[in-house]
């Protein structure tokens, strides 16, 4: 693999880890806020329709960006109404923004453009235009940094830019600012925060309105910068994955970024290489050594070894697989579809406590209820 | 004190949500420049007019029965399985396992051995997310979402590189043996007028079945019983040396089950192979199908119908209205989650109101009365 190979892997990384940093730190705000939020795929999905709707139409981006965020607004607004104001289950509220946004961008597509439920194609000024960083083409012919400044850093559209700086903007909201630290509060302990004077109500309706916010930039970003459209579904599952990120963060800013960076890695690498190609002593040792590390997890409690062991006893067919069809010293390709899978698999595991246990925000999925 | 009669809380609540979320779907229609009149009456007719309509609408009401089972067990030990979806895809797995790996001399065996295949196959994948939940609290909403997408991989996976039939481009396993065709409705009730091209098959019954053991095991076994408790109050059932590690596996693995068990409908049923996205979005209807037939039984089964006859209609409206594409479904399904679910309390809490001054006002009439 040569260095321009690694560049462009690196530089779709970066494009393909926007949109899910986007909606990971508008679940970010609002799960630290108490509210637990499944709706940031419907959202996206409702944002990425409207701009480009309102994109074409008029022509300007920018005005599609608004139109975005407003859609995607009204739906976090519509999460708030039911999980704050009725004290609904969050969780089923946002399976529903989920499925209204899936089927209500379809429906709403078919009527205004009538070609099967996706926008027409953008163009110009219609869509993000990639930004040339200044001194990008004199450095260019540097050895080294010239191709990584201007292959890597420079060249793209300014909502990856936006999005990387909302990073450090997040990360001192959260932990340097009075907003910031009843945000957080509020997730953990609503009723102290509540004791103090301040509402509880509000800052939740706050948090959840700029996760909406967050999920239309995300949203408006995959259809008018890195597709040139809307399709249908096309979140294809990012704002689940941001999901994942964002446990896999552990609820904070900074290992959000990195977070996203390695599914956007996970992704750019999955669909360059269609099959990747590795050593088959190696996965024979992963193979078994995941497989004793379970069993040896388990080997306290009859329940535990019951699964774990089942999980092992699956991992060694695999193994026994791989021994009777390639042998040691082979060449094993690892399937496309293990790729996609994989971070959901990394979040399962991450999930389970075995390397470093994520904890949610205390009062997370609980409405509040004051005292009378 | 009740702050309504139970059947104002069992029939009359959800109704006025579903009517609510028809309303609402009523006015997207209109402003898509339908009659929303003219076409709900095009849904009544493709789901319910004709033997054909029928047979269509009970056959999305049998897998929806799954799923909507499974999600209603789960919702009794107040557990949130949204992996219906993955589940009913590994037990479309597990019907292929059995039907294609034994030549079953009658369909009647093979029905009993698929039905088998299926549950431990939908169970075993709901498993891991249970064990997860029980023994290291990871939220089950979470690790049910991530299996869904790895079933999806994982079954794509296995149909082009395992299953797919020599020679052909289509990821997907070899047709069943004719012996084991399950009957459709055609020979079973013929004289209703079924066709034999109609996809309900006899495992409607199964379905039936399936309802009919939830409510035994819900209402009248100590299991039961032990997963209200624990569904009602976790810190009571504990106190009252209920093993919460044991309810929340056991519900899961029984909701995983009757999520695998949509595949002898749907695969073993009706597509008689094992096809890619086998589950179609049943194991998310099934989320709205418990909300709306409040965890029983009864109400799933009624529940199931209308979303059956929503599917059956919507296919139907698409056919004659073409300018509501067939997402309209996944709008009016929204909309039933979001009133049944997330906003009952806003539908609940006004009729609380009537029904509270409805009863003041007819005490204090008969005191006047008694004075």
């Amino acid at each position: 693999m040569d260095f321009l190979t690694i560049l462009q892997i690196l530089d779709s990384t970066v494009r393909l880890a926007t949109p899910l940093l986007l909606a990971c730190l508008a679940g970010l705000y609002s799960e630290r806020a108490g509210v637990f939020d499944i709706g940031l795929e419907g959202k996206m999905l409702a944002a990425a329709f409207f701009s480009a709707a309102v994109a074409f139409t008029s022509g300007s981006v920018w005005v599609g960006l608004l139109a975005g965020i407003a859609a995607s607004m009204v739906l976090a607004a519509l999460h708030g109404v039911a999980s704050i104001t009725f004290r609904g289950n969050q969780l089923i509220s946002g399976v529903a923004i989920n499925f209204l946004a899936a089927g209500l961008t379809v429906v709403i597509a078919q009527t205004w453009f009538n070609q099967g439920g996706r926008t027409p194609s953008l163009s110009g000024a219609a869509r993000f235009q990639e930004i040339t960083l200044p001194g990008a083409e004199a450095l260019s012919s540097m050895p080294v940094i010239g191709p990584i400044y201007s292959e890597l850093i420079s060249g793209h559209s300014i909502l990856v830019y936006v999005a990387l700086l909302i990073v450090p903007l997040t990360w001192w909201i959260l932990f340097q600012t009075r907003f910031g630290l009843r945000l957080r509060a509020v997730g953990e302990n609503p009723a102290a925060v509540d004791t103090a004077g301040v509402s509880v109500v509000a800052m939740r309706y706050a948090a959840v309105l700029i996760c909406g916010l967050l999920c239309g930039l995300a949203g408006a970003y995959l259809a008018t910068g890195l597709a040139a459209g809307f399709v249908k579904d096309m979140s294809a599952g990012r704002g689940f994955i941001a999901l994942a990120a964002l446990i896999f963060a552990k609820w904070r800013p900074w290992y959000a970024l990195m977070a996203c960076l390695l599914f956007g890695f996970l992704d750019a690498a999955g669909s360059r290489f269609q099959n990747i190609e590795t050593s088959s002593t190696l996965i024979l040792i992963l193979l078994i050594a995941a497989a004793a590390a379970l069993i040896w997890t388990a080997r306290k409690s009859k329940l535990d070894l019951a699964i774990l062991g089942g999980l092992a006893a699956i991992l060694l067919v695999v193994a026994a697989l791989v021994m009777v069809g390639i042998g040691m010293g082979g060449i094993v390709i690892i399937p496309v579809q293990f790729m996609q899978a994989l971070p959901y698999i990394l979040t399962v595991i991450i999930l389970a406590g075995f390397v470093g246990k994520a904890i949610p925000p205390r009062a997370g999925g609980e409405p509040y209820v004051k005292e009378r | 004190m009740e702050r309504m009669p139970k059947w104002a809380d069992v029939v009359l609540v959800p109704l006025v949500s579903v009517l609510l979320a028809l309303i609402v779907s009523g006015l997207v229609v209109l402003y898509i420049g339908e009659n929303p009149l003219e076409a709900m009456a095009v849904m009544v007719r493709g789901a319910v007019g004709s033997s054909y309509g029928w047979g269509y609408t009970l056959f999305y009401a049998t897998n929806f029965i799954f799923t909507g089972l499974a999600v209603a067990v789960a919702f009794h030990a107040r557990l949130f399985n949204i992996g219906g979806e993955g589940q009913a895809a590994l037990g479309g797995l597990g019907v292929a396992v059995v039907c294609l790996s034994v030549p079953w001399p009658h369909w009647s065996i093979a029905l009993l051995a698929a039905t088998l295949g299926a549950a431990v196959f939908g169970a075993a994948w709901a498993a891991v997310p249970a064990w997860l939940q029980a023994k290291r609290g990871s939220h089950i909403v979470i690790t049910t979402i991530m299996f869904n997408f790895i079933a999806s991989a994982l079954l794509v996976y296995l149909l082009v590189n395992v299953f797919r039939v020599p020679g052909s481009m289509a990821p997907e396993t070899a047709r069943f043996a004719e012996t084991m065709h399950l009957p459709n409705a055609s020979q079973f009730a013929g004289f209703l007028g079924f066709r034999p091209s109609t996809p309900l098959n006899v495992s409607f019954f199964l379905a039936l079945l399936a309802c009919l053991s939830v409510w035994l095991l819900i209402w009248r076994t100590r299991l039961g019983y032990e997963i209200r408790a624990y569904g009602h109050s976790e810190t009571a059932a504990v106190y009252a040396g209920i093993n919460p590690v044991k309810i929340v596996m056991v519900t899961m693995l029984i909701s995983g089950a009757l999520s695998g068990l949509m595949a002898t409908n749907a695969v073993m049923g009706e597509a008689e192979r094992l096809v890619i996205d086998n589950v179609q979005g049943a194991g998310f209807v099934g989320i709205a199908v418990a909300l709306m037939g409040r965890s029983h039984p009864v109400g799933v089964i009624l529940a199931a119908l209308l979303f059956g006859a929503l599917y059956q209609g919507g296919a139907e409206l698409e056919f004659e209205m073409p300018a509501i594409s067939r997402e309209m479904i996944v709008v009016i399904q929204a909309l039933v989650i979001l009133f049944t679910g997330a906003l009952d309390a806003m539908v609940r809490m006004p009729m609380e109101k009537i029904f509270q001054s409805l009863r003041l006002r007819r005490e204090a009439h008969t005191r006047v009365a008694g004075e």
